[in-house]
């Protein structure tokens, strides 16, 4: 069975790279309150990261740069994700919502 | 290294050790599909969390088979054992008693064609571009591995300049996460 053999594959790890994006860019779009749209932007990194790793597998020359440059992917996520998540409860203390449709101090 | 032509080429039978390794696979690729639409579609919070947590635990699956077993432990601490766990506390301190309103019917009825038809075509664009390109192999550096002991090596010599940047950014965002978050408090 040829679909036994797909992670042998460069192909198949840029789809999944390509499917975690777009579903990221989806939930960025759908979701309506700020933590939701903080998981989905999580998704977007990660799909970085595993093109990251895609290539690095595969193609590179040396395969541990791949490796490092995920782990700074993921450095730079978890920082991302805790000054999001206090935004969000400094937001939440004045505002007493997290819908992003309620937070338009700013708009014209 | 593996001869990269798509469709794969080799046909291992069900029952062999490649065929249980592909089966192991078409998991892990199941776990993430499934946790990832979990976490987009649902619209409770909670499920959300739940649905990165399971997918992330999938990706480090997929980072195994991409032959880096420390990247799949650190995707396994890191997202799942902390970021998961941190966004699961910021909604249980965030999360208001009301529901969330209907809002705006215009935008409501809007948005869900709009993301679905921009996020497939990114995942068909991207998709179609990592099929058709002709992708070209770099022949291997001498002992270059890939393995734990390499990747240190390359992470406190060659790129030993953006290690120590990144334990700044990291000092960075738990002083300004603290700020922020203890703001307005009395």
């Amino acid at each position: 069975m040829l679909v036994l053999n797909l992670y042998n594959c460069l192909q198949t790890y840029l789809a999944l790279g390509a499917l975690l994006f777009g579903l990221g860019v989806y939930g960025l779009v759908v979701h309506r309150t700020v933590i939701g749209m903080l998981i989905s932007s999580e998704f977007i990194l990660a799909a970085a990261s595993t093109n990251f790793m895609a290539f690095n597998r595969f193609l590179a020359p040396d395969p541990s740069i791949g490796q490092v440059f995920t782990l700074f992917i993921m450095a730079i996520a978890a920082a991302e994700a805790a000054i999001a998540i206090s935004i969000v409860i400094a937001v939440y203390r004045n505002y007493k919502t997290i819908d992003v449709e309620d937070l338009g101090d700013l708009q014209g | 290294m593996q001869p990269l032509v798509w469709p794969p080429m080799a046909n291992p039978t069900l029952f062999s050790l490649e065929g249980a390794v592909g089966i192991i696979f078409l998991l892990t690729i199941a776990l993430v599909v499934t946790g990832g639409l979990i976490a987009v579609v649902s619209q409770r919070l909670v499920r959300a969390v739940s649905g990165l947590a399971i997918c992330f635990t999938g990706l480090a699956g997929v980072y195994y088979f991409l032959l880096s077993p420390f990247v799949a432990m650190m995707q396994l601490l890191i997202y799942v054992g902390a970021v998961s766990i941190l966004i699961a506390f910021g909604i249980m301190m965030a999360t208001p008693e009301q529901e969330i309103g209907p809002g705006n019917a215009w935008i409501s009825r809007l948005v869900g064609p709009l993301g679905a038809s921009v996020g497939g075509l990114f995942f068909a664009a991207l998709t179609i571009l990592g099929l058709k390109t002709p992708w070209q192999v770099f022949p291997r550096t001498a002992e270059a591995s890939g393995d734990i002991e390499q990747v240190g090596k390359t992470l406190l010599t060659s790129h030993s300049m953006v290690f120590e940047l990144i334990s700044i950014v990291l000092l960075m965002a738990i002083i300004g996460a603290l700020v922020i978050a203890r703001r307005g408090r009395n």
